[in-house]
């Protein structure tokens, strides 16, 4: 048995599909997984992330402390709530996990980091954290709601207490505020549509999610959020990264902070890297055929070399499967994967695929 | 709850076969089947004429989640694949003993793949086979 998050029984009694999840059971879905999708692209779907773990990091040293950890610069959150996509590296340049970092205030900041990863991440962040006076506490106390689609904020507002109501109503794009009650909302999410992830008390959980179903906000499972956050062109780590790749070969050198002189851990090897020239690049593809994209299939780039799908799906917004692949860097135009025994045409394209619920690539 | 119809035989890779008047074997996947496999996005269906053997995997049914092989339950000849799969695969998942029918094989008398009745085969897929 895994673990279970504050929402467990009410996903059982909904009739769920569960699953295990980087050691819990989440649910995988509810019924029709395209449904939840169109639900989540076309007006608001909800998902029980709680399994993700928060992070405080408390101190005078925090800022210093994560312009060393992590791959992009937290010296551009300036303006308190503003938060961040990066990737924290190992010294080869390895990704450890990807986490959103939010800056709360000098001597605060809160990360969210990946369930299965959670266990190393803290244990990598005390480490340095010891050496600067930064206290790390994972908040298995709070539960967290992603709250995604175009009508999610307008359903989400009447339904936060009055403590976090008038923060949450005036939050930019990639900013959260924390109540005094504790509730932490962030404007984020991993779907490719405008939204809340709220993360809460786990006594109130229960509560909220009812009240949004109640709302009309469609129970949405993880793989629904898959092929939404794949449509998005957002990595899954595990999947599209690890430990044995860097960002530049994962698509994320745009999160990556390389101007200036900042000495983060990674930052000599993902130079080398640069100046050798990155082999290797994640790239998008789009099935010409008939079938289904799944990772761990072959990718044949005739002279350029092979390569392997990490991430692959049916895209319910574009009607043909997609999926991102790890390739060698001169893979261009058109390559075959290998479905099943078949070899089956597939274009190279640039995610994202789909977002705010239209085709972002022609077909 | 999952339906399984009694005047139906099944195989343990979750086919249900029903014999037409004409004694062809019409072949689709169960009820459980579509259910675990969840919303169907691609059905492929062999072609007309085609001679199979009991076991021959025959068409793949696709969806969101999974490739799954179906296997002809007897030898013989195709005589037709369900045509409104390949653009409605959708019909599999909301009429699986109906509608959603997959292909039609004539036996030719030979070996067959060893078939349930439909109280043996929820207990097979009622224990996750």
């Amino acid at each position: 048995m895994g673990r279970r998050t504050p929402l467990y029984d009410l996903h059982v009694a909904a009739g769920a599909r569960m699953v295990d999840f980087g050691g819990w059971d989440m649910p995988v879905g509810y019924g029709s997984q395209i449904e939840e999708h169109r639900a989540v692209r076309r007006d608001a779907g909800m998902f029980d992330v709680s399994h993700m773990c928060v992070v405080d990091l408390r101190g005078a040293g925090v800022r210093p402390l994560l312009l060393r950890l992590l791959a992009n610069d937290v010296g551009r959150l300036t303006a308190p709530g503003k938060a961040l996509y990066s990737c924290m590296l190992r010294p080869d340049g390895g990704v450890i996990d990807d986490l959103i970092a939010c800056y709360l205030d000098e001597k605060w900041f809160r990360v969210v980091v990946n369930a299965g990863t959670a266990d190393k991440d803290l244990a990598w962040m005390k480490e340095h954290a010891r050496q600067i006076g930064v206290a790390v506490v994972a908040r298995r106390d709070l539960a967290i709601v992603a709250v995604q689609g175009p009508n999610a904020r307008a359903k989400v507002m009447p339904l936060l207490p009055e403590s976090a109501r008038a923060a949450a109503g005036a939050l930019g794009s990639f900013f959260g505020a924390v109540s005094d009650d504790e509730w932490f909302v962030s404007r984020t999410g991993y779907t490719g549509e405008d939204g809340f992830e709220v993360a809460l008390p786990s006594e109130a959980a229960a509560g909220f999610w009812t009240a949004l179903q109640a709302a009309g906000v469609a129970s949405c499972g993880l793989g629904a959020r898959d092929t939404l956050r794949l449509e998005a062109g957002m990595n899954l780590y595990g999947n599209d990264m690890d430990e044995t790749v860097t960002p530049l070969e994962s698509g994320l050198a745009w999160t990556v902070v390389l101007e200036g002189t900042r000495d983060f851990i990674g930052r000599a090897a993902l130079t080398k890297q640069r100046d050798a020239g990155v082999a290797r690049q994640l790239a998008g593809l789009l099935l010409e055929d008939r079938g289904v994209l799944r990772a761990h299939q072959k990718v044949f780039a005739g002279a350029a070399g092979e390569g392997e799908v990490t991430s692959g799906t049916f895209s319910p917004t574009l009607e043909r499967s997609i999926a991102l692949a790890r390739l060698p860097a001169a893979a261009v135009g058109r390559v075959e994967v290998d479905i099943r025994g078949k070899r089956v045409p597939s274009r190279i394209v640039k995610p994202p695929f789909a977002r705010h619920g239209k085709a972002r690539i022609d077909l | 709850m999952s339906q399984t119809p009694a005047d139906l035989r099944y195989t343990k890779s979750h086919e249900w076969l029903r014999k037409l008047p004409d004694g062809t074997i019409e072949v689709g996947i169960t009820d459980h089947a579509q259910q675990s496999l969840g919303d169907l996005v691609f059905v492929e269906v062999p072609e007309p004429g085609r001679h199979v053997a009991a076991g021959d995997a025959c068409a793949v049914v696709e969806s969101v989640k999974a490739a799954s092989d179906i296997y002809s339950p007897v030898a013989g000849e195709v005589t037709a694949g369900n045509p409104k799969l390949a653009t409605e695969p959708e019909l599999v998942n909301r009429d699986p003993y109906g509608e959603g029918w997959i292909m039609r094989v004539k036996p030719s008398g030979g070996a067959a793949t060893e078939t349930l009745d439909a109280p043996a085969y929820e207990a097979v897929a009622a224990a996750g086979g």
